[in-house]
Parts: C-alpha cells; sequence; structure tokens
C-alpha cells in the first residue's frame, strides 16, 4: 500500500533552484533588449524633431547641427514595400505549393532544400550577388529597386518557412470538408486554407520585414549613398536609414552622431508601428473577434 | 432527387496496401444503409470510395465501379468534384469551418461553387438549418462563429452544410461517435427525416445504432489483420440482426469478437 507523501526538503531546494536559474536566464534575455532600447531611446530622443522627419541631408555641411532622414525614411519605406510586393506572392506561392501540391515528391524536397539553404545566406552576399548581376552584368544604375532586390531574397526564405508552418497547421479535416462539398481544390486553398491561416501568415510576412528593415549591407552595394531625396526607387540612388546610421554614425562629428542615434530609434518606431498595423489587420480578420 | 448506388468488384490501395477487395453492393435510394464492422476493416474506405474522397489522400486509388443510377463515377472523363457535389458527407468529427459564421458555413458549398442571390441563400441556409433541427437553437446568432458551437451542434451544422448544397446521397462517417446520447438521439431522428429524400449511408460502431435507423446493413471483416477488408454479408437491417446468414455476422453482433 502506498501512503501519501510529503515533499522532500531535497526537492523543494531543487525547485527554488530551477525556479531561479529560469528567472535568471529571463534576465539574461531581456537586459540586452531593454539596454539597447533605453540606450537608443535617450540617445535618440534630443533629435527626434519634425525636422528630422521632414528634412534630407542636402546642403547640410560636416558640422551643422540641422538636416534630417526624410530621404532615408522614405527610401526605406519605397524599399521594403517592394521588397515586400516581390518575395510575399512568391514566397505564398511557394509555400502553399510545398504544402497543397508538392506531396513531399522530389521537387518539393528540392525546393525545401534551397530554401533552408537560402535562409542562411549571408545579406552581405545577397547586396554583392545583385551588385553583380543586376549593376555589372545587366548594367543597370545604382536605385532603391536595386536594393529592393536584394532584400527580396532575403526577405524570401522567411516567408515560405513561415507561411508554410501555418499552412501545415490547418486541420485536413477542414480541406476535406470543403471537398467533400464539392469545391474545386483551389478554391478550397483561397476560400478555407488561406483565411485559417491569415493570421499566423501576416505575423510571419511581418517578422520577414522587421528582418529586412533593418539590414544595411545589401543596401550598401545596391542603393548608393545620397544626401538628397528621391521619390523614384526605380532611379537614381535613393537613401536607406539603416544606411543613414551608419553613415551618420561614421562621422567625427557629434552632430552627426545623435542624427545616427535618432535614426536608429526612427527605424525602430517604423518596425514597431508596422507591426502594429500587421496585428490590427489580424485582429480584425481573426474568427474570435465575433465572439 | 435520390439515387441509387450500385458498386461492382471495388477494390481500394493505399499505396500499394490493398484496404478492401472486391466489394460489391447495391445501395437502395431514399433509405438508410449501415455499415458495421471491426475498426480497420475498410468501412469509412468503401464510404470514401463513394464519393471519390479516397483519392484526395496521396498514393490512394480504387479499382472497380460505383454506378450512381448507371453512371460510372469512376468514368475517366468524370469530375471528382462535381461528383461529390452530388454526394455529400459529413465526418466523424464536427468540422466547421472556423473563419466563418454559422450562416457562412451552411452557405459555404454554394458559396465557394458560385453565385447566389441573397434572398435565395437566406432561404437555403433556412431550409437546411431547419432540415437540420437547428434552425431553432441559432436562428439569432446566424453570425456568430460556428465553432462557437457545442459538439452535438456542430454536427448537425455539417449537415446542414452538406444538404444545403441539394446533394442525392448523404455520407456519413461514425457521425455521432464524438457525441452525447442527446444529441445522437437528435441526429437519429434527423436521419430518419432526411431518407424520404436522400439515399443515406452511414458508417457505425454503434450496433444499436445500425439497428434502429438502418433499413439496410452491410458487415465488414477482415480474414486476419493486414489482409484487406471484405464484406461479409449485406441483409435487411432486421434479418441480419436476427437471424443473419453468417457465422461472423452473428458472432459480431452479439458481440463474441470486435
Amino acid at each position: 500500500m502506498t501512503t501519501i507523501q510529503h515533499i522532500s526538503t531535497s526537492r523543494r531546494i531543487k525547485d527554488r533552484v530551477v525556479q531561479g536559474l529560469v528567472y535568471l536566464a529571463f534576465a539574461a534575455a531581456v537586459v540586452p533588449l531593454v539596454s539597447v532600447l533605453w540606450l537608443v531611446i535617450s540617445n535618440g530622443l534630443a533629435r527626434f524633431d519634425l525636422e528630422f522627419l521632414t528634412h534630407s541631408m542636402n546642403g547640410i555641411g560636416a558640422r551643422d547641427a540641422h538636416g534630417g532622414a526624410y530621404h532615408a525614411i522614405i527610401g526605406t519605406l519605397t524599399q521594403v514595400l517592394l521588397a515586400g510586393v516581390i518575395s510575399v506572392p512568391i514566397g505564398l506561392f511557394t509555400a502553399i505549393y510545398l504544402v497543397e501540391y508538392g506531396n513531399n515528391g522530389r521537387l518539393s524536397r528540392a525546393i525545401s532544400f534551397f530554401v533552408d539553404v537560402m535562409t542562411g545566406i549571408p545579406s552581405v552576399v545577397a547586396g554583392l550577388f545583385v551588385f553583380a548581376f543586376w549593376i555589372l552584368f545587366l548594367g543597370f544604375e545604382y536605385s532603391g529597386w536595386a536594393g529592393a532586390l536584394a532584400l527580396s531574397i532575403l526577405m524570401m526564405p522567411t516567408v515560405v518557412r513561415s507561411a508554410e508552418e501555418m499552412l501545415r497547421l490547418v486541420p485536413n479535416d477542414l480541406r476535406e470538408a470543403s471537398y467533400a462539398l464539392g469545391v474545386a481544390k483551389w478554391r478550397t486553398i483561397v476560400k478555407v486554407v488561406l483565411p485559417t491561416a491569415f493570421t499566423g501568415i501576416v505575423t510571419g510576412v511581418m517578422l520577414a520585414v522587421a528582418r529586412v528593415a533593418g539590414e544595411t549591407a545589401p543596401l550598401l552595394m545596391t542603393v548608393f549613398f545620397t544626401n538628397s531625396i528621391n521619390h523614384d526607387p526605380f532611379s537614381g540612388p535613393q537613401m536607406g536609414l539603416p544606411l543613414f546610421v551608419f553613415d551618420q554614425a561614421a562621422r567625427p562629428n557629434d552632430t552627426a552622431v545623435d542624427r545616427a542615434w535618432t535614426g536608429a530609434l526612427t527605424l525602430i518606431l517604423i518596425v514597431m508601428l508596422l507591426n502594429l498595423v500587421a496585428r490590427l489587420i489580424a485582429w480584425w480578420r481573426s474568427p474570435a473577434r465575433a465572439r | 432527387m435520390s439515387k441509387q448506388i450500385q458498386v461492382s468488384g471495388l477494390d481500394a490501395y493505399y499505396g500499394s496496401h490493398k484496404a478492401i477487395e472486391d466489394v460489391s453492393m447495391t445501395i437502395e435510394p431514399r433509405s438508410i444503409t449501415a455499415f458495421i464492422g471491426p475498426s480497420g476493416c475498410g468501412k469509412s474506405t468503401f464510404l470514401r470510395t463513394l464519393n471519390r474522397m479516397h483519392e484526395v489522400i496521396p498514393g490512394a486509388r480504387v479499382e472497380g465501379k460505383v454506378l450512381l443510377d448507371g453512371e460510372d463515377l469512376y468514368a475517366p472523363t468524370v469530375e471528382p468534384v462535381s461528383v461529390r457535389r452530388m454526394i455529400g458527407m459529413v465526418f466523424q468529427r464536427p468540422n466547421p469551418f472556423p473563419t466563418m459564421s454559422i450562416y457562412e458555413n451552411v452557405a459555404a458549398g454554394l458559396r465557394l461553387n458560385g453565385r447566389v442571390g441573397k434572398s435565395e441563400m437566406d432561404g437555403i441556409v433556412e431550409e437546411s438549418l431547419k432540415g437540420a433541427n437547428l434552425w431553432n437553437e441559432v436562428k439569432d446568432r446566424l453570425n456568430k462563429p460556428g465553432a462557437g458551437l457545442s459538439g452535438g451542434q456542430q454536427q448537425r451544422l455539417c449537415i446542414a452544410r452538406a444538404i444545403a448544397v441539394r446533394p442525392q446521397v448523404l455520407l456519413m462517417d461514425e457521425p455521432c461517435s464524438a457525441l452525447d446520447p442527446i444529441s445522437t438521439l437528435a441526429i437519429e431522428d434527423l436521419m430518419a427525416k432526411l431518407k424520404d429524400q436522400y439515399t443515406i449511408v452511414i458508417v457505425t460502431h454503434n450496433m444499436q445504432q445500425a439497428a434502429r435507423v438502418s433499413d439496410r446493413t452491410a458487415f465488414f471483416n477482415l480474414s486476419e489483420q493486414g489482409k484487406p477488408g471484405k464484406v461479409v454479408e449485406m441483409d435487411e437491417t432486421s434479418r441480419m440482426f436476427t437471424n443473419p446468414s453468417q457465422k461472423a455476422t452473428e458472432d459480431y453482433i452479439t458481440g463474441r469478437f470486435g
């Protein structure tokens, strides 16, 4: 016969110790995050004003305190948007192929393998590739579009992977229920599978956007540096925010370094804002809302 | 609008594994036919071959003939999607579309297949929900998600969804196995009502249910594990349960095995 046992002291101690370790690990993970945020906010807030958001660096002397990142903000937004326009459809269709049509055949395994390889491409290599292929080989000029091409190379595998995960989470029951109603396969995918996975796909896309929005290396060789505003991503050099930060931080005077901090703060805010918008879209489309 | 199904010499495979062998039977219109038999003997597989759902599984294929009022469903020119539109299916686990409201769930089959006017759709949704004995419970919350209903209500929602496309035949794969007795009773009543209009085929593990609701019963079994399943016997339900011609049927029904 077994008796009711009391928790032994050694188990109590073990429990405490492990609990302490978990908290410690959490703190260790949060400390860098908070300190980065704190540094960026405290250093960047000084120049975070209307002038910074509405002016470019055109005509600002090496030691002048004024100027802003409008040209870089515009550049980053258009480049990331273009990169998304290229890579989201391709990534989504690839994921749909892998999950719905691939049947784990030879082609789908090959695609999976190359997507994994692409995930591991260093961002500078993506930039080099676009530089060598688009600018040197095909002879196009430096432009925001070239930057977007480099970013899309980085974005695509992330979109494929996250969309694939989300599509695989959709229960097969739902597909069968739809087939049993006499709905064709493609309509089942469009009307049943994609809406069910929508929230997750949006989150995945946003993670991909957040990843590429801060990339400096691929832009370095593709968009070129400029101090002036260029609304047209298809012609002429166009700045990007990471590049702006990189450029300003490398200058010797404090006014430029201040601008770099503010640029970093702006970048973080843009990514946060995009995330917020995505959350809103996901919330608005989620089925739980109607309850 | 219900049709007769004639099956002859049907084999179904999963890859190289033969799941059922040489099944032949006639399923009469406006009646309920029950399939009974131990787990893994191919009842569900056979049911899924009747509306070409079997081939949805990668590697699965079918040999033999299934005639719906004389028309071969497996003829090479037949569009499987149109077969499924004519032969509806209700699954073991209730599976309403989670992104859709109750209304949209019922309308899904029609809406996903083409355009239907709003007022006509309203009529069809109401009629289907009434047909599934669910209208009174949900008429005030048609825009709420279908997934918010109880299990029994969800299953009736799935039946409403299946009958909304006006099929000729309704296949039910253990529709009550996840439900409580009250919901089961509701669905059995519903089947009795629907059989005036539809050909109904039901797979069940519940002997009493088969005896209660069905007109004819087929007993499936396999000679040993790994061998394909076969139809041992098919007859009027009353005779199957009182005086079966095969010893195996009697043993199964009386609970001596399986």
